[in-house]
């Protein structure tokens, strides 16, 4: 490729949705913060008639505890209702033309034991996956589920996980600005859905059908090859509905197995950038969002600023590091060229960098090139971005994730000149710091845990796929993946047996629940407290030395949390040696 | 405690009918009107049969057909209901090992062509079923497709040059050539000596 050109691709994939955050920013803010007043006006007339059907005439204002348990209510019984889904596919009649059978019995294999039969991990860890809107898929989509199962599980809920993220998030900015009630959450999730989410995944859903994407209830196609006349059994199915759903939600689980580096989820270059736009799309527009319901869009420019330039960073690392050939052409008769495995032709090396860091910086976690494959340093790049897991992050998610940092960051100002440290004009004390702290140590936690205890056992040591420490690698990104609500693999690991389905799947849900209910009651408290005035001793969190400030902290509290992680795997990987197989 | 236990449960009623119902009957009836080609999966027919989809790879191995990209999906490569990368990393001795072997194969199999093998051609896709392969990767075969098909390598280039594929160049999309396509044009410009 004409190295001149290396850089449209990034260029189109980051402007686009920078220019188009803002007004529809400013869209979301009128579709969802809307006051006693005008609700059920103009478009709100839908959420507000979906309001009636559960017997609220008009929104209640909730306290943070009533919401917080608004929304754990809500989510358990998702988990529920999907759990008895996914458990009894095979022995529902609907939308199953190539007979699934049950998602129980896949068995699994560990090394080169089989296990057959019964293994109700795997219902757990993808009901678990899908809830927590990460993703992480142990199963593979066109093999495993039937049509039913894709859409009434797995699209119900990509859209209503997201729309809890937003739900939260929304209840949170009322706190911060000194609401009286949080909200309903019921009302906020009838609107995210109907208002936001909804409308833009119809258009983004038709316009990947024009592209290409399959989206038919018919059984897998049957094709006779022209060499050889062999038989090809080509799988399909409603597949643009779902990943239309699956790209603007930060969900990014594909209908198939390799998600988007199946050309049926991405046929051609268009589609690749419908899909990465729309990643990163409703996350960078909830930022603008913010900024004018807190009424102070300078300080959300602030954090917009410092997540995309700490995305801008891993986004040029990732695609100068896989610009280099791969270590295992050395000195073959093979062209000099970019790393191509595990890439498809139509994107290249560039599309497929840019993409692994846009989905890891967002927790959507799709993928159009295999990151087991990527070189070393390329592949650090997605891993350190899940580890920030404040670069956008998840619709909503991401916003709680940063507030928990500007939270540690006043406080360290406020330490460094000597005042109580305020923030958005209220006194922030003991308790909201502890509870930061909590938030923000709880992730490293969760990774360096799982990820240390799968590599001193056989959990981890017989499920690897690559040797030495790449396998390592594999099992770090694996637990940093779910932690960070991701769902992005290094999918070379034999991640579908018990140990992993049941391990994953618990810190699936504790990476997501306490990452939103501890911000939001950090808000409840915010919002209970005096408005103390504004002097020019205040530490003023809309400027440049502020930003510096978030971004020190938050590269601080990283590199300390996983720097010794991130040199035992991918950076010795870089430098280790090709070994030649054993003689 | 019970009112909003009965609130989940009927939130959980309206948001499925919404999600799960309504949204993917809108998508399918708008995509079949609009794009009916494309949602059934852009099949292609040759005589009244299906033969592929222009967008999954299939297996061509024959010296008068240009072959794919090597793949990893299902046992034996291009196993359409079973995509699938090769998930290998770039220091892996297995990974090396495969390349060495598909380099040699290619190089015995395309004896006219001096040049360096293209990375695509030994180099498996994240999906196993890249529909495509990269223009030097066609140019690479030309001269084994022309000499089984008994017609001159520059008539296959040209045929070649008249099939890249540069939609989305403005967007930093690489050229490339629909195999499937291909051989199927090839099938009908140039039909192979009968033995």
């Amino acid at each position: 490729m004409d190295s001149t050109l290396t850089w449209l691709h990034p260029a189109w994939a980051l402007a686009i949705p920078i220019v188009l955050s803002f007004p529809l920013g400013w869209l979301m803010f009128r579709a969802l913060d809307i006051s006693a007043a005008n609700a059920g006006k103009g478009f709100d007339a839908i959420p507000m008639l979906l309001l009636r059907l559960l017997g609220r005439k008009t929104p209640v204002g909730m306290s943070w505890k009533r919401y917080a348990f608004s929304m754990l209510t809500f989510n358990l019984a998702l988990f529920v209702i999907t759990f008895a889904l996914l458990y009894t596919q095979h022995k529902i009649p609907a939308l199953n033309p190539d007979h699934k059978g049950s998602l129980g019995e896949l068995g699994y294999k560990i090394g080169d034991d089989d296990h057959p039969g019964a293994d109700t991990g795997v219902v757990f860890n993808t009901v678990c996956s899908f809830v927590t809107n990460t993703n992480l898929q142990h199963y593979s989509g066109e093999q495993h589920l039937s049509y039913f199962s894709q859409l009434a599980a797995i699209v119900w809920l990509m859209f209503v996980t997201p729309a809890s993220g937003l739900c939260v998030m929304l209840a949170t900015l009322r706190g911060l600005r000194g609401d009286k009630d949080l909200g309903d959450f019921y009302a906020d999730l009838f609107r995210g859905l109907a208002s936001v989410i909804m409308p833009y995944c119809l258009i983004v859903a038709v316009l990947l059908v024009g592209t290409g994407v399959p989206m038919t209830f018919e059984g897998a196609a049957t094709a006779t090859t022209l060499d050889g006349a062999s038989t090809q059994t080509i799988a399909r199915g409603p597949v643009a509905a779902l990943v239309a759903i699956k790209q603007a939600g930060t969900n990014g689980g594909g209908f198939f197995g390799p998600n988007s580096t199946h050309p049926f989820e991405n046929p051609s270059p268009w589609s690749n950038m419908l899909s990465i736009v729309s990643i990163v799309m409703l996350p960078m527009a909830s930022m603008i969002m913010a900024g004018f319901m807190l009424r102070n869009l300078k300080h959300a420019l602030v954090l917009y600023g410092v997540m995309l330039a700490l995305l801008v960073v891993g986004l040029i690392v990732g695609v100068n590091a896989e610009m280099a050939p791969s270590a295992a052409v050395r000195d073959l008769p093979v062209a000099v060229s970019p790393n191509m495995e595990g890439k498809e032709v139509r994107f290249g090396p560039v599309a497929s960098a840019t993409w692994a860091s846009i989905t890891t910086a967002t927790s959507n976690g799709s993928v159009n090139s295999m990151h087991d494959s990527l070189n070393p340093i390329a592949g650090a790049v997605p891993m350190t971005l899940m580890m920030l897991n404040v670069v956008f992050s998840g619709i909503g998610a991401g916003f709680e994730n940063m507030l928990m940092y500007v939270i540690i960051a006043v406080f360290i100002a406020g330490l460094m000149v000597g005042r109580t440290p305020e923030y958005l004009g209220k006194k922030v004390e003991a308790k909201e710091v502890k509870l930061a702290m909590i938030a923000v140590l709880f992730h490293p936690l969760l990774i360096c845990v799982g990820a240390g205890l799968f590599a001193a056992t056989e959990w981890g040591q017989k499920t690897v796929a690559n040797p030495g420490s790449h396998g390592f690698s594999e099992i770090l990104y694996e637990f940093t993946s779910a932690a960070a609500n991701n769902g992005s693999g290094f999918e070379g690991l034999g991640d579908n047996n018990p140990a992993w389905n049941i391990a994953t799947g618990i810190v699936l849900l504790l990476g997501r629940f306490p990452a939103l209910i501890l911000p939001l009651a950090v808000a409840g408290c915010l919002a209970q407290k005096k408005r103390v005035p504004e002097t020019t001793g205040t530490l003023r969190t809309d400027n440049l030395t502020f930003a510096g400030m978030l971004v020190g902290t938050v590269l601080l509290v990283g590199a300390l949390s996983f720097m010794p992680a991130v040199v035992l795997g991918p950076v010795a990987d870089h430098l280790a040696e090709v070994k030649t197989a054993a003689k | 405690m019970i009112r909003e236990t009965v609130s989940a449960i009927v939130g959980c009623a309206i948001t499925f009918v919404i999600c799960a119902v309504a949204y993917p009957l809108a998508v399918w009836v708008i995509g079949w009107t609009i794009f009916p080609r494309q949602a059934a999966g852009s099949l292609i027919e040759r005589d009244g049969k299906v033969v592929g989809s222009e967008l999954i790879a299939q297996p061509f191995s024959s010296e008068k057909y240009f072959q794919p990209r090597p793949s990893a999906a299902g046992a034996n490569g291009y196993a359409a209901d079973a995509a699938s990368g090769s998930n290998l990393g770039t220091k892996n001795p297995a990974l090396r090992e495969r390349i060495s072997g598909d380099v040699a194969k290619l190089q015995e199999a395309n004896l006219q062509e001096k040049e360096p093998v293209p990375a695509d051609l030994v180099t498996t896709s994240g999906s196993g079923l890249d529909p495509n392969i990269s223009v030097e990767g066609a140019r690479y075969q030309a001269a084994r497709v022309a000499a089984a098909r008994g017609v001159t390598k520059d008539k296959i280039r040209a045929f070649i040059d008249d099939r890249i594929n540069t939609s989305g160049a403005i967007i930093g999309a690489p050229a490339r050539v629909n195999v499937l396509q291909l051989n199927l044009d090839l099938d009908r410009d140039f039909p192979a000596p009968v033995k």
